[in-house]
Order: structure tokens, then sequence, then C-alpha cells
């Protein structure tokens, strides 16, 4: 079975999902081509275990983000067979694209490959979970920091292909982020806080702890609802952003399940809440019973020691 | 004047309990279904757009029946015309086979813009949007986060923070949480959508290659550990340290 994967990149180098998807197709036991778009990741991408050949792919449109141009270009680089992206907002918009394009069926944000090929993925925000059987070509994109990375010592031949697709989206105003934090969408540590902060101006003990341990930070639902400087792009949950962090701490969260939609698949929760019947203590690893007041500032102590 | 088209998916209401029994999820058992929620945000959208520059709205769903009622709530908002794409048999359809269907009944409206959600909150794909829009030949602007009808021109993030796109006609619009929620109806609107017309249009999808083996809860997780008192602070610092190694 042929494999091609498209490569995901951030502020110009390859991201690190790109080697989880070379791993997720690696126990397919499959060659392996990676698309870089734009060529962003090239070099990187060549020296990844279990990859047989980088091809970048060259042309106008990867300089803004028109999905239809960037599926149009890629589309035309890639080879028939399994078509594997990462389930981030782009590679969901381009590998849906893509697959439309060749008549065939996408499959979005799958926790589970093996071959066959067999294919798992959440449904109703991970209430259940559903086993696909696909037989032939498709596209599929996964989710991020569920199929263990490829490590080094590949030599990958890497090629270059000039192929551009036609902009119809036009940027007309850049508007620069409020902070440079982390995105809560791309973060491995996430501290958010609820309603229960009290006042948005305490969102800062939560910045404070976030920059000691590179985390980002984030919101429920009802903080964004009820204060205007929490802004949406931080929030989690069901009308916000779905996350799957290695660590997420949530502070003054009740955990209504419009926000348990978005993070219960976190790999570790730690959760502080004064009341203990709050229901965020049920899927929480570590539940901390105590008021954030109190609570943060040790946990600021504690963090500092181990660095 | 402008024609548009909305893509509204009924889907089990945020609270409803998913129960799984035969290896398949059992819809009979979900008592409350809704619109979309970020269906919703495209539907308030589209109703601006339309206010602005004249024109008619068409709403479009693919399910059964019961879907009519997020058509008749659509209409009771001032959407004009009502379509719903079904035919018997049809279940399960791949992603492709969805798109294809309404594709046709996009195209049959005459619109020149298609809003519709970032993704569905049943199945959570967010393939919809794009699909449609390859099909229909036409580009599509994602995760929409804010808009101004007037352009129109349209923000969604980037890289660096955000951006305001602007798209030419035809185009497929998808959308993320807005700052503007979906408006309630009048009892004039409620009246003249008990008296609107559904049209019902079905077709040929050809088959597909995927099959459903099977629906699962979701693995369970052993119970987590409960501390009372900030005092326990150190001690899960050090099992996030020592047991999870997560930091």
């Amino acid at each position: 079975m042929d494999i091609t994967i498209i490569a995901e990149s951030r502020s110009g180098e390859l991201h690190p999902v790109t080697r989880q998807l070379v791993g997720a197709a690696t126990t397919l036991g499959a060659s392996t081509t990676v698309l870089c778009p734009g060529g962003v990741g090239a070099d990187e991408a060549a020296t990844i275990l279990g990859v047989g050949k980088v091809l970048s792919v060259t042309g106008d449109c990867f300089s803004s983000y028109d999905g239809g141009a960037w599926s149009e270009a890629l589309d035309a680089a890639a080879g028939s067979g399994v078509l594997i992206g990462a389930a981030t907002s782009k590679g969901r918009d381009v590998c849906s694209r893509i697959a439309a394009r060749r008549g065939i069926p996408v499959i979005q944000d799958v926790t589970a490959l093996s071959p066959g090929l067999n294919v798992t993925h959440p449904i109703y925000s991970g209430k259940a979970m559903q086993d696909l059987s696909v037989s032939g070509d498709c596209v599929l994109t996964l989710r991020a920091n569920t199929f263990p990375p490829a490590g080094d010592g590949g030599s990958a031949d890497t090629a270059t292909v000039q192929q551009s697709g036609d902009v119809r989206i036009a940027v007309q105003e850049a508007i620069a982020k409020a902070s440079e934090r982390i995105d809560v969408a791309d973060a491995d540590i996430i501290i958010s806080g609820g309603r229960g902060m009290g006042d948005p101006a305490n969102f800062s003990h939560l910045n404070a702890i976030a920059d000691q341990i590179g985390a980002a930070v984030g919101a429920s639902r009802a903080a964004v609802d009820t204060w205007e400087d929490i802004p949406h792009s931080m929030q989690v949950g069901q009308t916000g952003k779905t996350v799957n962090p290695s660590l997420y701490i949530a502070v003054g969260i009740s955990g209504a399940i419009q926000h348990l939609a978005g993070m219960r698949t976190s790999k570790y929760i730690v959760a502080i809440n004064k009341d203990p019947e709050a229901p965020i203590f049920k899927i929480a690893d570590y539940g901390i019973v105590s008021t954030w007041e109190e609570a943060l500032p040790i946990l600021a102590e504690e963090l500092g020691k181990l660095s | 004047m402008v024609e548009i088209a909305v893509l509204l998916k009924q889907v089990p209401d945020t609270t409803a309990r998913i129960t799984v029994s035969g290896d398949k999820v059992d819809e009979d058992a979900i008592t409350s279904w809704v619109t979309s929620p970020y269906d919703e945000y495209a539907l308030e959208a589209a109703l601006q757009h339309k206010e602005v520059a004249g024109g008619s709205i068409t709403a479009i769903t693919l399910g059964p029946a019961r879907a009519d009622k997020v058509l008749k709530d659509a209409a009771a908002l001032g959407v004009e015309q009502l379509v719903r794409v079904w035919q018997d048999g049809w279940e399960p359809l791949d992603s492709i086979q969805v798109q294809a269907a309404l594709a046709v009944a996009v195209q049959a409206s005459g619109a020149e813009y298609v809003y519709c959600g970032k993704q569905a909150a049943d199945t959570n794909q967010g393939s919809t949007g794009p699909g449609v829009a390859e099909i229909i030949g036409a580009p599509c602007i994602v995760e929409i986060t804010d808009f101004d009808v007037s352009g129109p021109t349209f923000t969604r993030s980037s890289a660096t923070g955000s951006e305001k796109v602007t798209v030419a006609a035809p185009a497929v619009l998808t959308f993320s949480k807005t700052t503007t929620e979906l408006r309630r109806p009048n009892v004039r609107g409620i009246m003249m959508a008990k008296r609107a017309q559904i049209e019902l249009v079905g077709g040929e999808v050809g088959t597909t290659n995927v099959s459903v083996v099977r629906h699962a809860s979701p693995a369970q997780k052993p119970p987590g550990k409960t501390f009372e008192g900030a005092d326990s602070v150190p001690e899960v610092v050090g099992l996030l340290r020592d047991e999870a190694k997560v930091i």
C-alpha cells in the first residue's frame, strides 16, 4: 500500500505532529512519501525514520492560506492510495478537498489505525467510538498526541515539485495576536480557568504558572461568555477548541458537559475546585478540593522547584 | 440581491446521553434533537447578510423526517426556501456521498454564498463545507470567527493572530463560534413557519467503500485520586512528575 503524508508546519518549521503521522503510517508497514506544502520542513522530514521519499511542493499559492488552492497543488503532487494529514484546522480542510477531488471518502480525527484498513474515530464529542473498515483509497486525518512519533535515522531522497493552485481567498488585513501565548490547540500542557476565577484579572495567576511550565492558558465557555477580556480563542469545549494535551489543569471549572467534550481525552487531568461535588472531579486523575486562591500560590512554588 | 444557502444538521442535544446497544449507537434513545451549534452561528450570519444585501435564503438539511424541525426553526427566523435531502435506504453515507447529495441541492438553489458550521456536533468531522466547495468548484473560508456582511469580509485565525479575508462568489463559508448568537423567532415567524413547505430531494449517491464495523462506548478511565485542601498540592505535583511523568 502506498501512503502519502501531508506534513504539517508551524512558524516555518515542521510541526511535531508530522512525526506522529509517519509513526502511524509505519505501523501499516507501508512505503511512505511525505509532501511538504511550500517546501517547509523538507530537510527535517527526510531524516525521520520510515520516510521513503520527501516531495517539496513549491508554488505561489503557499504564501497565504487557501484550502482550495493548496489541495489543488497537493493533489497533483500526491500519488494514489491512502493519504494522511493531521486533524488540524488546515489539515481537515485540505484533506476534505483532496478527497472530494478524487471522489473518495475522508475520515477525520482518527485515533486508531491498523492494516486492513481499520480505522477508529470518536463521534458525539467522544461519547462513543466508531470503528470503520475501508477498502480502497481514502484520506485520513489523525488526532495529534495519539500516535507514537517516528524517531530520527532516516535518509530519504528529496525532490521538488513546482505546483501551484488557483488562489481565490484574498487577505485584506492581518490582525496581530493580543498576546504571544501558545494557542491551546497547539499546547502540550494547558491550564484553564472558569467562572470560579471570580474576575478576569485573576487569570494573571494562570498566566504566571503557564509561563513557568510553557503551557497555554484556556478558559471555559462560562468564562468566555461572562467576561469580554477572555477571548473566544481561549475557549476549550464544544463551541471552542477540542484539545488533547498531556496535561490539562482545570481551575475553578465545574466541568459542564460542553467543556468536557473539548478536553476529556487529555492524557492527565488535574482539577482544582472548591466544590467537592463539581463534575470535573469525575474525570480528573488528580482532584484538589480547594479554592484557587489557596492552591495556585503553592502550585507556582512547587513548579518553580522543578526547574 | 444575493442568493444564500445554509446547510443545517440536526444533532443530539449536547447533554443527550449516548448509549450503545448491539454495537450501534441507539438513536431511538436520544430524546432531544437540535440544530448543530456551529450551524446556528452560520445561520445568524446568513440572516444578517440577507438583511444588508437583500435576496433570499434556502436552508438545506440532509436527514430523516425528524430533521424537518431544523428547517421549520430556520423558517421561523425568515428563511424562505426549505429543502430536505433524503432517501430511505441511504444510511449510513460516507463523506463523499453526503457532500455530493448536498452539492446537488446547493446548485439547484442557485446560491452564491453557502453558509455552514465548521463541523457537526455529532460526527465532529468538518468535511462537509470544504467538500461541497470542491464539488461545486468554489473557494471555502473555514472556521470563521467574525464577519462584516457589508463587504462581505470574514475573519479567520492565522499563525500570527487573525486575518480579514474576502472571496468572490460563489463561495462556501464555514463558521466557528462568532460573537453573534442566533436570534430568537417572533410569534409571526413561528406562525409563518407552520405553513412553510419543505421540498424533499432524493437521488443516486453511488456506492461507498467504507463500512461501519461497530460503535463502542469510550474506554473508561480508572477513577482518579481526590485530595482535600491546598496542602495536597505538593503531593499532586510529585505525582505529575513521578507517576504521570508529564512535567
